[in-house]
């Protein structure tokens, strides 16, 4: 009886306690999202909790969206607001930067690592072994010791600045996670399918691209949300190797400069910080199965 | 007879000529190609979008014409060459990419770091007298040691703490508590600190205060404080948006590696009248060891780098430094390369331990890689 009622305690308080720490580890962000749909006043005057007090008497409007996706018409009010805060503003660009930069850099990586984990798991070929150890050996290097050379040869090539410069050094740096978990899934196909295509006289490419490719979509989707997470939020890479020019920079270049520039203008912050989570959100919570095998499968990244 | 001989002579010369044309001439247009739409990309005055999805399509669509194109060619070779190359058509741009990009500048950036600003004179170690005796140095180094043993050791205690908790309740409900800890994962550590740096807002005493931390203090009795300038602690306030970013990624590892340890071993403990803190420490803890080990070494070594929060939350600056923000004002704010470069060997070293163990662990299991 007393050990029943021990347990019923504890149960209450292992959801209890899990439901706290869960609200804390929301709370900031719904902090974020509701006070990036308060008019700026508001925003600066009140604490975005006083919405919740009375949510119906709540002011909520879409302007801040409205201006920093640069869409705001012929609004005079908006149009008001876009002079005072200068040209820097509007995130439209930004966000087209950012998928720019973003789906070559995580398709590109793939396909390359794709075909080097194939062929390290089904060619014999002179100095395989010592090259796959070169490539567990570039897992932990940090991209730090990357920047002056690749910078110094991007000035020489006039790659600075550049989307080709900035998908081929997110290549660089994620090649070596790629082909390490590729190989890994790679590997393990099941050898009489592939053996069975030899016989039949396939080549190797035909092979790669018929078999392997199709087999292996479930790891190439792991590795391609955990590249496309890592570039989309990445913000030294982008600021060393696409530089300050505002035509490329990235969501996350420009919400930097925001932090410093309109530290105060939290309204316009908030709305911008979520224009930049609400496409990597999306596609975690949709392909969170994917994106935790990869995780499991992965160890560390330089 | 010699017609035949002929005939085939010309067969002969026109396959050869065939083969000649289409290794030299198809890689040739293919380069062609992708070099002038290089070239327009760079130049353009189209709209934005438009540059954007044809740039989307050049630099995809041209790493798979490079790869069919350099089968095509290694396919018109003879058969000893074909068995020779094949490989390096799969491995060899992958190998050349690794090289350029991370194994040939550790040893650029290691020589840089022997040379002054420009990388004009020899300067021998004075670089590395800089990045192990200055001051914002030194802060970085305490920084980081910081960053690494609060951010590491919380991140994988929450994690550990919920991925034990979460497995003792209703599926559903840990699904759920689980997704909400696991989100921020998706969120960059720039929207991070947007979200963190209104949490962390301050307003003069007596004024409304909107940042929510500050509302609390002041709703207990207290003054508010602007938490980003009180030295030393703010170092912490910054790490707490570490912990809130990598818990989650501790929580989903560990949380896979309790729900392999077998139910039988924890039901014979329960039999053997072991209480749930037993259980926790004598089974579960070790089942796991090498799971929080491997995690662990993950979070330290994202740790070290650590860079866009303190970059966008202080800039370095009321004692924040830390050795990869140091690194970024030596060469984007100084222009002082060699030190940049100095610093840059400086993190390498400090993650050699783990290439290491890292290369030892495969050299084991190399019965799987004859």
């Amino acid at each position: 009886m007393n050990s029943k009622r021990r347990n019923w305690a504890g149960t209450v308080f292992v959801y209890g306690l899990l439901l706290l720490i869960a609200a804390i580890w929301t709370i900031p962000t719904l902090g974020l999202l509701i006070s990036s749909f308060r008019p700026g006043d508001d925003v600066t005057r009140t604490g975005w909790w006083t919405v919740l007090r009375n949510p119906t008497q709540a002011n909520l409007t879409l302007d801040n969206y409205r201006i920093v996706l640069g869409m705001v018409g012929d609004d005079p009010r908006l149009q008001e607001v876009v002079k005072r805060g200068q040209e820097n503003i509007n995130l439209g660009t930004a966000v087209v930067n950012s998928l720019t930069v973003t789906i070559p850099a995580t398709v590109i990586p793939i396909l390359i690592a794709a075909f080097a984990a194939y062929g390290f798991a089904w060619i014999r070929f002179p100095g395989r072994r010592f090259f796959f150890i070169g490539v567990v050996a570039l897992l932990v290097v940090p991209l730090q010791i990357a920047l002056i050379p690749i910078l110094k040869d991007y000035v020489r090539l006039n790659l600075s600045g550049t989307f080709l410069g900035i998908w081929l050094a997110h290549t660089g740096f994620g090649l070596s996670l790629a082909i390490y978990l590729l190989y890994n899934y790679i590997s393990t196909l099941p050898r009489d399918i592939l053996e069975s295509a030899f016989m039949d006289g396939a080549s190797h490419f035909t092979i790669f691209t018929r078999l392997v490719l199709p087999l292996s979509m479930p790891a190439l989707a792991s590795f391609a949300i955990f590249q496309f997470l890592w570039v989309w939020n990445d913000l030294l890479v982008a600021l060393v190797f696409l530089g300050a020019s505002p035509e490329v920079q990235v969501l996350t270049q420009r919400l930097l400069g925001m932090l410093g520039t309109f530290g105060t203008d939290w309204h316009l912050l908030t709305a911008g910080a979520f224009v930049s989570m609400i496409l990597p959100l999306i596609v975690f919570f949709a392909l969170q199965r994917y994106f935790v095998r990869g995780l499991l499968a992965g160890s560390v990244k330089g | 007879m010699q017609r035949v001989g002929e005939m085939r002579g010309f067969q002969w010369l026109a396959a050869t000529l065939g083969r000649l044309a289409v290794s030299l001439f198809v890689p040739g247009l293919t380069f062609l190609v992708l070099w002038r739409v290089f070239i327009f990309l760079r130049d353009t005055q189209a709209p934005q979008w438009l540059t954007a999805g044809i740039a989307i399509v050049w630099g995809v669509g041209g790493v798979m014409a490079l790869f069919l194109l350099a089968n095509l060619v290694v396919e018109q070779l003879p058969a000893r060459w074909k068995t020779r190359l094949t490989p390096f058509v799969f491995v060899g741009p992958a190998l050349v990419i690794l090289s350029w990009y991370l194994a040939l500048p550790t040893v650029r950036t290691f020589y840089a770091s022997l040379l002054d600003a420009r990388g004009e004179r020899f300067v021998g170690l004075a670089n590395y007298v800089y990045a192990f005796t200055s001051d914002a140095m030194l802060e970085s180094f305490r920084n980081n040691l910081l960053w690494l043993v609060v951010g590491t050791g919380f991140s994988v205690g929450f994690g550990l703490l919920i991925a034990v908790l979460a497995d003792r309740t209703h599926p559903a409900f840990e699904t759920f508590i689980k997704a909400l800890i696991f989100m921020p994962m998706a969120i960059s550590m720039v929207g991070a600190s947007v979200i963190w740096k209104f949490v962390y807002e301050f307003r003069p005493p007596g004024a409304e205060q909107i940042g929510l931390l500050n509302a609390i203090v002041t709703a207990l009795g207290r003054q508010p404080r602007a938490w980003l300038l009180m030295q030393p602690w703010n170092t912490l306030f910054l790490i707490v948006i570490l912990i809130w970013l990598q818990t989650g990624y501790a929580m989903v590892i560990i949380s896979a590696a309790i729900k392999g340890i077998p139910d039988e071993l924890l039901e014979a403990a329960r039999i053997d009248g072991a209480n749930e803190v037993q259980i926790f420490f004598k089974i579960i803890i070790p089942s796991i060891r090498g799971t929080l080990i491997t995690v662990s070494t993950t979070i330290v070594i994202f740790t070290l780098k650590i860079f866009d929060i303190v970059q966008a939350m202080t800039g370095g600056n009321y004692g924040t430094q830390v050795i990869a923000n140091e690194q970024y004002n030596q060469m984007f704010r100084a222009f002082h390369f060699g030190r940049g470069a100095a610093i840059a060997i400086v993190l390498f070293i400090a993650v050699v331990p783990v290439m290491w163990y890292n290369l030892r662990q495969f050299a084991q299991q190399t019965e799987a890689f004859r």
